[in-house]
């Protein structure tokens, strides 16, 4: 077999879901809107077999594609099938409220697949060529789903803030690739960490710098968070849903093969600009959520909190804090889905409802939902004995032993004050006085919420072992 | 005098440096705002290019291809945005858009 044969079988999912976007979007605009549920429904079929399909043909080995500019290892595996996963659940827990709210355009799905694939390049860029261009494939799609419901006012500001500051942050990031491939004379990252190991000049760290700030504004890490609260409040909510999952997860995983692939050998410059983004993001996160009313901008600063806690185990840079990151990670996507499968069931009679308030009684009106949004709530807030506990605990047994103590003590102090206003929305479900009562939703959505849930309960044993085992897996294709 | 590569450096942080202000800066209009983002990426494309043939290696070259088509796509997905906030709203002043804060 030539390698070139070889390379497009290592790339088969995201061939199968190039060819099932092209195919659906020339289906749509043959069928109309009409085939906005149909297509729906294929993409998640076909986001699902692209999850097996990877699962199935991946070998223990890494192996190269395409001279080396991609890579396809245990973490872009590791990373691969989550964001699959999470891709496929957003579209299923998404069709209900589209349908209701009259948006069902066969755009939607097309758009998830394509920012899907670009988020499958990004995981396993091996040259900063392939980065790129995943990352603008992720980007554009996304400023489009942003702006996805054309007559709301609110989603199109969202969608233009969110291409304002999406497009600075990509210039930020070509700026700095363009330094690093200057100082260093090649854009592949063996040649990159080759360069870092010799003598890392004055330009190539100002290029990572660069590189960096660009990655924290895709991951909303402050101060390069300004866009996540007023984006995620005013796209739809499967859109939210979706940027708060898998754009996430890929880009950690992006930045956690950076950190720990090229630039491994700068660890001391770059873990000064981590535990800083860390630091500021875990307290803008936290103390910024307490004032909020609205349930998205809520879940934007909770998962600006959340990005700041990766950012600890990103700082640790050992096996053990990748471990502990993509076990987080792993935690976060499960609790998210869950949690906002909740937020799109908060539907009264005369329409959607986002504030935390209109939450009231729902442990009389839906005790189910009350109590899987509850365990979720205990899960993030990271209270043992649920497995969100575990994902905090192993993130600051990792930065104890790399050396960052106080940061570790810092993060516990402040799940405090996180603990604090998570709680409060268990309280304003079960304590307060009703509210009106949510009109009955789709099964998908307590559906969802309820295994997530139970995923996070201690008696789920096989699902905590399981999850660390591929996490290091996936950690140690990098050390 | 000579023009060698630190010439074009500096002219491309310039240049990068006025994209980054008029994105910052400017209170009147967004479409400046897409204006400064292409400055932005025509000063990578000129460090790119420079690199390129300082170090006698095409892969700058390349790359400042790719950031040509990307910018073109991505100007068009920013213009659709921005007609579509117009329908809406009815002007693209930087400061009217206001709608969510906090």
């Amino acid at each position: 077999m030539t390698p070139f044969m070889s390379s497009l079988f290592l790339i088969g999912p995201e061939i199968a879901l190039t060819f099932a976007a092209l195919a659906l979007l020339v289906g749509g605009a043959v069928r109309g809107e009409r085939a906005g549920s149909f297509i729906n429904t294929i993409s998640i079929a076909v986001l699902l077999f692209a999850a097996i399909w990877g699962l199935k043909s991946a070998g223990a080995a890494p192996a190269e594609a395409f001279g080396g500019a991609l890579v396809l290892d245990r973490l872009a595996l590791f990373a691969k099938t989550g964001i699959l996963l999470s891709a496929a659940l957003v579209l299923a827990i998404g069709t209900g409220f589209l349908k209701l709210e009259k948006i069902v355009k066969y755009e939607y799905a097309i758009l998830v697949l394509l920012a899907t694939l670009g988020m499958m390049v990004m995981v396993s860029a091996n040259d900063l060529l392939s980065l790129y261009v995943g990352l603008e494939l992720q980007s554009l799609s996304l400023y489009v789903l942003a702006a996805f419901n054309r007559s709301s006012l609110r989603a199109s500001e969202a969608g233009l803030k969110y291409f304002v500051l999406g497009a600075l942050s990509s210039g930020l990031l070509l700026y700095g690739i363009s330094l690093v491939y200057g100082f260093v004379g090649t854009t592949r990252f063996e040649g990159i960490a080759e360069a870092a190991h010799m003598d890392a000049s004055v330009g190539l760290v100002i290029g990572v710098v660069f590189v960096l700030s660009g990655l924290a504004f895709k991951i909303s890490a402050v101060p390069f968070h300004m866009w996540t609260p007023d984006v995620y409040q005013g796209a739809p909510t499967p859109v939210t849903a979706f940027f708060a999952s898998a754009p996430k997860f890929a880009a950690i995983a992006l930045i956690a093969r950076l950190l720990m692939g090229p630039f491994a050998d700068m660890a001391d410059q770059w873990q000064q600009v981590v535990v800083a983004l860390s630091v500021l993001s875990m307290t803008v996160g936290y103390f910024g959520a307490i004032m909020q009313r609205n349930i998205k901008r809520l879940m934007a600063y909770s998962s600006i909190a959340n990005m700041g806690y990766a950012m600890i185990a990103l700082a640790a840079g050992s096996q053990r804090g990748l471990e502990a990151l993509l076990f987080y990670m792993g935690l976060y996507l499960i609790t998210t889905l869950g949690m906002f499968a909740c937020i799109l069931a908060m539907r009264q009679s005369e329409g959607m409802v986002e504030n935390i308030d209109d939450l009231a009684g729902l442990s009389q009106s839906r005790p189910g939902l009350a109590l899987s949004f509850s365990l979720l709530l205990f899960s993030i807030a990271g209270l043992p004995p649920l497995a969100g506990f575990f994902g905090k605990l192993y993130i600051f047994l990792a930065a104890v032993e790399g050396g960052l103590l106080w940061l570790a003590i810092y993060g516990a102090v402040l799940s405090v004050v996180g603990a604090f206003y998570y709680l409060r929305i268990v309280k304003i479900m079960w304590f307060d006085e009703p509210a009106p009562a949510f009109v009955s939703s789709s099964i998908v959505l307590p559906l969802t919420a309820g295994i997530a849930a139970f995923m996070m309960l201690p008696g789920a044993l096989w699902l905590l072992p399981a999850l660390e085992r591929w996490s290091q897996a996936a950690a140690s294709s990098l050390f | 005098m000579d023009i060698g590569l630190g010439h074009y450096l500096a002219v491309a942080a310039i240049m990068f440096s006025i994209g980054v202000f008029g994105i910052f800066v400017n209170r009147k209009n967004v479409i400046i705002i897409l204006m400064s983002i292409e400055l932005i990426l025509l000063s990578v494309n000129i460090n790119f290019v420079a690199f390129s043939v300082a170090l006698h290696d095409l892969g700058g070259q390349v790359f400042a291809l790719f950031v040509l088509t990307v910018a073109a796509a991505e100007a068009a997905v920013g213009l659709a945005i921005l007609v579509v906030y117009f329908r809406n709203r009815g002007t693209i002043a930087v400061e009217d858009i206001n709608l969510m804060k906090g």
